[in-house]
């Protein structure tokens, strides 16, 4: 019956039956566990197949390749009505990238900043964090972003009563509209100037660390750094014709056109993903700076080191430690959350995936497509935080 | 919320696609074994499906439903009503979690094909308009060049705008939330300068407005909106239930059979309004259920006339007039197959 049971047994060893010997049973158990996850699935997936032929729904990708035939309110791709499925999806992938990127960006600023607020020995300054903090963890997101887009348009006027704050940028209830550069081949340029002045810092830095350790010699690497990243691009910039033209926002017919647009559904996505994240990492900053013994502190400066030093060289790598992994989770849940974004209409993946099962009729194309992309971009946030976590991790010597 | 609600959704499908083979009469026994219809409806259309403020339905969707519900079981109240997004409904209704769906759903040829439904006859034919403010000026569709457009998505009609604007080589920018309360919320707000939608709806949604008189709904009507109850592909006889009491209404109209009048009609001499009614046996056992299923339904929801009157017609907040939705002899497209 079981190969295990047909091998043959020394004549020394006591011959034990293979369901008294807890490892073969433990293989036993696992393979019998596995073979009935496979058939259930294979059940279902073929049962869903058949079901779906019989009452003549549509299967496959191959809806991918149509004509998407319904228009996206933002995106930064080109797209179109007449664009297809795939490129449709790729703009709603885009969106909730970009959401998650720029809400990932401020929340680990707000955050942090408010975390150490907490932490301040100003009475005013800690009452308000605190108070923050116990607000804002305790209303819904949803309701937030509810709350934000609703203080957008009710608040904000018609376009052509736009309010003009400062030269060249327009707020009304269509969004804020900005004053940009005009488009120009020296901006290309000075994108890669700037990446080459990353790489230049990164170098530079190496190279003060080595030298600093074998010559005890400081180098000052953060005025070099900013220096590079400031300058490189100018560079670029007056040696690519130093073009000075500006798109600016104009009142046309209804609404503004050129300038660059912030639409009130991404304000209101990023703004209420922001202040509910926000909240939980100033929790998680705060914790991780009490984590750090105030024995550390006065040990530093015992030793002369400047309070920025005792901060940088001290507390932080040992403060990152307890910070980074719940930081990552804090991260994947804004990731996550910026779903909520159909809510309210912005076009991210689940607004334009909802939109593509709803014409197409693939909901099962559909949903599993959207499962995938959060997998993808929490499983990438996650590998690079892991990644983060293992530089910062404490190196035992 | 909305990844998790999808989740369920998918869950669903593939338990319910998974365990049931649709067979015909499945439908109908099952309705009967459970003692009351299970129907998907809109929910926020004042005049096609909307709860009073007692809480009761009320609409020309909610009482096809009743309508069905009636010839059934011979009790118009014996309905659970779901209110569906544009985004759920089809699925609700693929997964088993509605028998029929009176959803002012526009009868398209991938609806009715890759997406697996049936649609039965018309009970609404409309078309999709625009409205706007007043004050902006505008008096053509055709001056939307530039416009914020409010639409809801998983509609025909974020299509038809698209290929309305497409056509016209004129730009604009949907702005698309799925609850249709939100999205009006938005447009009345001013985030819009239209809302685009079908012309009743536009016309229903004006009326719940904070202040109707300012909005205008401008006269083009871009696209042909036949809106049908729908049922799933595979049960041909529930098919043919859904789409013969719809028809019945018409019927009974073109009859002049009355809820109040339908007692005394079935003293009538004419053969049709006899077949009709069940005094002559025979239409209601074809679709396996009871003879008087039809007179059930004009005596407990009324004819289509009665049904358009009381929901949408000129003395109600919506005041439409029935315009293509007249009965052919008076110029308009309801029409009905014979009851023989």
């Amino acid at each position: 019956m079981n190969p295990v049971d047909t091998e043959p047994g020394t004549a020394a060893t006591e011959k034990v039956p293979f369901w008294l010997d807890a490892k073969k049973r433990a293989v036993l158990f696992q393979a019998a566990t596995l073979c009935g996850v496979g058939l259930l699935g294979y059940y279902l997936v073929s049962n869903v197949l058949t079901n779906l032929e019989r009452q003549s729904i549509a299967t496959g990708w191959s809806f991918l390749g149509k004509e998407a035939s319904f228009e996206i309110g933002e995106s930064m791709i080109p797209y179109s009505a007449a664009s297809s499925y795939a490129r449709a999806l790729a703009v709603g992938a885009l969106n909730t990238l970009l959401v998650a990127f720029v809400g990932n960006l401020i929340t680990i600023i707000l955050g942090t900043i408010i975390g150490i607020a907490r932490l301040s020995s100003n009475w005013l300054v800690s009452k308000i964090a605190a108070v923050y903090i116990e607000v804002m963890q305790d209303i819904p997101v949803l309701l937030q972003l509810f709350f934000w887009y609703a203080i957008f348009y009710e608040t904000l006027p018609s376009p052509r009563q736009a309010l003009n704050p400062v030269n060249g940028v327009f707020l009304c209830n269509r969004g804020v509209m900005f004053t940009v550069p005009e488009a120009h081949l020296a901006h290309a340029y000075m994108g890669a100037a700037l990446v080459l002045a990353c790489v230049a810092v990164w170098a530079v830095r190496r190279w003060a660390r080595k030298r600093q350790d074998r010559t005890g010699r400081p180098f000052p690497t953060f005025r070099v750094s900013l220096a590079m990243i400031l300058g490189f691009p100018f560079l670029a910039w007056w040696l690519g014709g130093a073009p000075t033209a500006m798109d600016v926002p104009e009142l046309q017919g209804f609404n503004f056109k050129g300038g660059l647009t912030m639409s009130p559904e991404f304000f209101a996505v990023v703004m209420g993903l922001v202040l509910y994240t926000a909240a939980f990492v100033a929790e998680v900053v705060r914790a991780g700076i009490q984590s750090v013994s105030k024995g550390q502190t006065e040990a530093a400066m015992s030793i002369g080191l400047r309070p920025t030093m005792v901060l940088n060289l001290v507390i932080l790598p040992q403060a990152m430690r307890v910070i980074i992994p719940p930081l990552t989770s804090q991260m994947l849940n804004l990731t996550k959350n910026s779903s909520l974004a159909v809510a309210i209409g912005y076009p991210d993946f689940v607004s334009v995936a909802n939109t593509t099962i709803n014409q197409t009729g693939q909901a099962i194309e559909g949903v599993a497509l959207i499962m995938t992309v959060y997998l993808v971009f929490s499983l990438s946030t996650s590998a690079f935080m892991n990644w983060y976590n293992k530089r910062a991790a404490l190196v035992e010597r | 919320m909305k990844i998790l609600k999808l989740c369920l959704v998918l869950a669903a499908s593939v338990l319910f696609i998974a365990t049931g083979a649709a067979m015909a009469g499945e439908t109908l026994d099952a309705v009967k074994a459970r003692g009351f219809l299970k129907a998907g409806v809109n929910g926020d259309v004042y005049g096609f499906s909307m709860p009073d403020e007692k809480g009761v339905w009320k609409g020309l969707d909610v009482d096809t439903a009743r309508a069905v519900a009636a010839a059934v079981f011979g009790d118009p109240s014996k309905v659970e009503f779901t209110a569906l997004t544009a985004v759920q409904r089809l699925p609700a209704l693929q997964s088993k979690e509605i028998d029929v769906l009176c959803r002012n759903t526009t009868q398209t040829l991938t609806r009715e094909t890759t997406n697996g439904l049936n649609f039965c006859q018309v009970n609404y034919y409309d078309g999709q308009g625009f409205l706007v403010r007043k004050k902006l000026g505008v008096k053509s569709a055709k001056d939307l060049d530039g416009a914020a457009v409010c639409v809801l998505p998983g509609t025909t009609t974020e299509m038809n705008a698209a290929d309305f604007f497409r056509a016209n080589k004129l730009s604009w920018k949907p702005v698309v939330i799925e609850q249709a309360s939100e999205l009006n919320k938005a447009f009345f707000a001013g985030r819009c300068d239209a809302l685009t939608s079908d012309a009743s709806q536009l016309a229903a949604h004006r009326s719940v407005a904070p202040n109707p008189d300012d909005y205008v709904l401008l006269p083009e009507i871009i696209s042909k909106e036949p809106l049908a109850p729908v049922v799933r592909h595979g049960d041909d006889q529930w098919y043919d239930i859904v789409n013969w009491v719809t028809m019945s209404l018409i019927e009974a109209e073109e009859l002049g059979i009355t809820s109040r009048n339908v007692d005394k009609m079935l003293e009538s001499d004419n053969p049709k309004i006899k077949r009709l009614l069940g005094v002559t046996e025979g239409m209601g056992k074809a679709l396996g259920l009871k003879d008087d299923c039809f007179y059930n339904v004009i005596k407990m929801v009324g004819n289509y006339g009665e049904v358009f009157e009381r929901n949408v017609g000129p003395d109600t907040k919506l005041g439409l007039q029935r315009g293509l939705n007249a009965l052919w002899t008076e110029g308009g497209l309801m029409y009905a197959s014979p009851f023989r």
